[in-house]
């Protein structure tokens, strides 16, 4: 579903990715564990097409299809949604009518009617109830007051409404008390589905308790250094990053 | 200096032939204003007040005063927001068009109409209010406007009096048919009693378009725990000018809101002053302002807290396409004795092009201890992050874009408590915006 070659990124001028190559079938769920710095969220925002990040070489494709050349609505539409680390506040525009007109953007690419109020209600209705999302949440402003937790439960509710077929999550746990990190674990959970690919970005091995991961991969310093299974979480959470030798060779994820 | 005083001097010419006739009074407060306007002549940059705002293109016009009431025609109210309001009171060309007016139902002892005419049948009213606020000594336009005004409108709403309805006041200039642009100098009186809740709003058009100049003076008084809900909107012709102030006083208890939207006018000036003269008044003053092309937006503002326990809110929001500017002054006084004021002011620009500017300043004066002053200015583009965020859940960058500047001005829109009002704002601005983010994207 996304091929990933030789991908190198640039930020304000500086490198940040270096050569990630990574491949990613429907139906998988990858985790991108590395420390601070090491370009996960980098690798994250640059295949969501955001415009600071520079793509000066390699290549992605998403079905084939070259997502680079893709506007990030593009993107968007075709089934890429990222879960923002940090989701923006949009003073005055209602969270509820932006749901929609992402929901009927989407619905109209593919063709099919757009949702009038009455049935988006009902889908709300339907997809709310698993992240405990509540209608004071929908008829604030996007974001706008919304705490740490309801934030991301807002991305994770968007990604259950839009129904992506990759679905990158960049550091999604962040921030989340226990409770709300079981609440957006079940919410992705929910979401697995063998026509759907997801990437979780981490710091951290907790998260992975919750949403289990079929492949880990740990990126420092702009590249890929260790591929392996869910196990290879836990042994970065006992031993840190450190034990990973700067040399070490990336290995192919499936 | 030569050439100023020739300038004036059809100014000048105007002020003699200025109107005369009614109570002793009136002519006295025409006649001073005459001799102030005459020794103030126009404000030029080098004075505080205007040093980004240059009347030259009004000063150099030669408008007339309008010699009669212009022909009431099926289009008189051609593009008027909210026209179909059950009270509404028209002025034409600056002469109260009794044709055009209609009340519905208004409660006993309620007022509405001619200001001409309430001078003399209203006389133990209208000279105890007519010129008590409005400074015609160190302010030119309302001097101008002091001296040449026929007629205006009249509003009068005894102790206790609750409308249900708004009062729509409709100020329609046009130059059609005449052998000279015009100008319009109303006036307009608005003395609201204790304990009153009322809505009002004043709309100025010009619905054939082309040059004229309105120069409009309002004043309000506020009755001790009046309610005021006053709506300006200012829909000029594009190549009118417009300069307004409006004057508001501000009983104990009473609480007065202001919205001022400032769509049309090729120079447009809103000076709006608020006293707040009696313990727990409370004052809002919103104002959303758009202009593209070469048109020039100023809103001066001043809320003047005289007395203890008196808050006030103020945000005023423009969107500035093509080579557009703005002014923003928004001045706050905290007197001696106005211990407890709470005074809050906002004032953010959207500039939709790199040619657009604004000259945007706060400007406090406090003179008590206790107070909490706070005030803020943001000048800017769209906000590049919240765009990428839509974007990333699908939306186009056109709808993106579109989707934040409704935002923006939505903030100052849903505000606007008459529905009807508010609707037909928010057409009439959006479809202006259409079309310059239109000529954006063309370019």
């Amino acid at each position: 579903m996304l091929n990933i070659k030789n991908l190198q990124v640039t930020v304000e001028g500086n490198q940040i990715l270096k050569g990630i190559d990574l491949h990613v079938n429907a139906g998988e769920v990858h985790a991108i564990m590395g420390p601070n710095g090491s370009g996960k969220s980098t690798l994250a925002r640059a295949l969501a097409g955001h415009p600071q990040y520079e793509v000066t070489a390699g290549e992605a494709t998403f079905d084939g299809k070259d997502l680079l050349d893709l506007d990030p609505d593009e993107r968007a539409r075709e089934g890429v949604f990222m879960a923002f680390q940090y989701p923006v506040e949009i003073a005055g525009v209602n969270n509820a009518y932006f749901l929609k007109a992402a929901v009927n953007a989407k619905r109209k690419h593919q063709g099919l009617p757009e949702l009038d109020a009455m049935e988006f209600m009902q889908l709300i209705k339907e997809k709310s109830k698993l992240l405990d999302i509540d209608q004071s949440m929908l008829s604030r402003a996007v974001n706008e007051g919304f705490s740490g937790g309801e934030k991301k439960r807002n991305e994770i509710f968007q990604m259950a409404l839009l129904e992506p077929r990759l679905a990158i999550l960049d550091e999604t746990d962040s921030g989340l008390d226990i409770d709300a990190l079981k609440l957006v674990a079940a919410g992705v959970n929910a979401m697995r589905s063998p026509q759907r690919a997801i990437i979780v970005v981490t710091h951290y091995q907790r998260l992975l308790d919750y949403i289990v991961p079929d492949y880990v991969h740990v990126l420092t310093g702009g590249r890929i250094v260790k591929s392996g299974g869910k196990e290879l979480a836990l042994e970065l959470e006992k031993k840190g990053y450190g034990w990973i030798e700067s040399g070490a060779q990336p290995v192919g994820a499936s | 200096m030569a050439q100023v005083v020739e300038k004036l001097q059809p100014w000048l010419a105007a002020i003699e032939r200025r109107p005369h006739g009614g109570p002793r009074w009136m002519q006295d407060l025409r006649d001073r204003g005459a001799a102030r306007f005459a020794a103030l002549g126009f404000p030029t940059v080098r004075d505080e007040e205007w040093r980004f705002t240059n009347v030259s293109p009004i000063a150099n016009a030669e408008f007339v005063p309008a010699t009669e009431a212009a022909p009431v025609t099926s289009h008189s109210l051609r593009g008027v927001a909210y026209s179909d309001a059950p009270n509404r009171i028209v002025v034409l060309n600056g002469r109260f068009a009794s044709q055009l007016s209609r009340v519905n139902g208004l409660p006993n002892g309620v007022r509405v109409g001619s200001l001409a005419a309430a001078v003399t049948e209203h006389a133990d009213v209208v000279p105890r209010y007519l010129g008590q606020l409005a400074d015609f000594g160190t302010k030119a336009f309302t001097a101008l406007n002091t001296a040449l005004s026929v007629d205006g409108l009249y509003v009068h709403i005894p102790d206790g009096v609750v409308l249900d309805e708004p009062l729509h006041l409709v100020f329609v200039t046009t130059s059609a048919g005449l052998p000279q642009p015009i100008m319009s100098n109303v006036r307009t009186l608005v003395v609201v009693g204790d304990r009153c809740r009322v809505r009002i709003v004043e709309s100025y058009v010009g619905p054939d378009g082309g040059a004229y100049f309105t120069n409009a003076v309002t004043e309000i008084f506020a009755g001790d725990g009046a309610v005021v809900d006053h709506y300006k909107v200012q829909q000029e012709s594009l190549d009118a000018f417009h300069v307004a102030s409006m004057h508001v006083h501000a009983a104990r208890n009473a609480n007065v809101s202001s919205h001022s939207f400032s769509l049309g006018g090729k120079i447009a000036r809103n000076d709006i002053g608020a006293l707040l003269d009696g313990e727990g008044a409370e004052c809002t003053l919103n104002g959303l302002y758009l202009a593209d092309g070469e048109r020039l937006v100023d809103n001066h503002t001043t809320i003047d807290h005289a007395k203890p326990h008196c808050p006030s809110h103020e945000i005023y929001k423009g969107i500035l396409g093509g080579k557009a500017r703005a002014v923003f002054n928004g001045k706050i006084v905290v007197r001696q004795d106005a211990q407890k004021t709470d005074a809050k002011q906002t004032n953010r620009a959207l500039l939709l092009s790199d040619s657009a500017s604004i000259n945007t300043k706060p400007q406090l004066e406090i003179f008590a201890d206790d107070v909490k002053c706070t005030h803020g200015a943001a000048i800017g583009q769209l906000d590049e992050d919240a765009i990428f965020y839509l974007r990333a859940r699908g939306l186009t960058y056109f709808e993106a874009r579109d989707m934040m500047i409704h935002a923006f001005a939505g903030e100052i829109l849903d505000r606007v408590k008459v529905e009807p009002l508010r609707v037909a704002l928010e057409g009439e601005l959006y479809a202006q915006l259409a079309k310059d983010l239109a000529e954006i994207d063309a370019a």
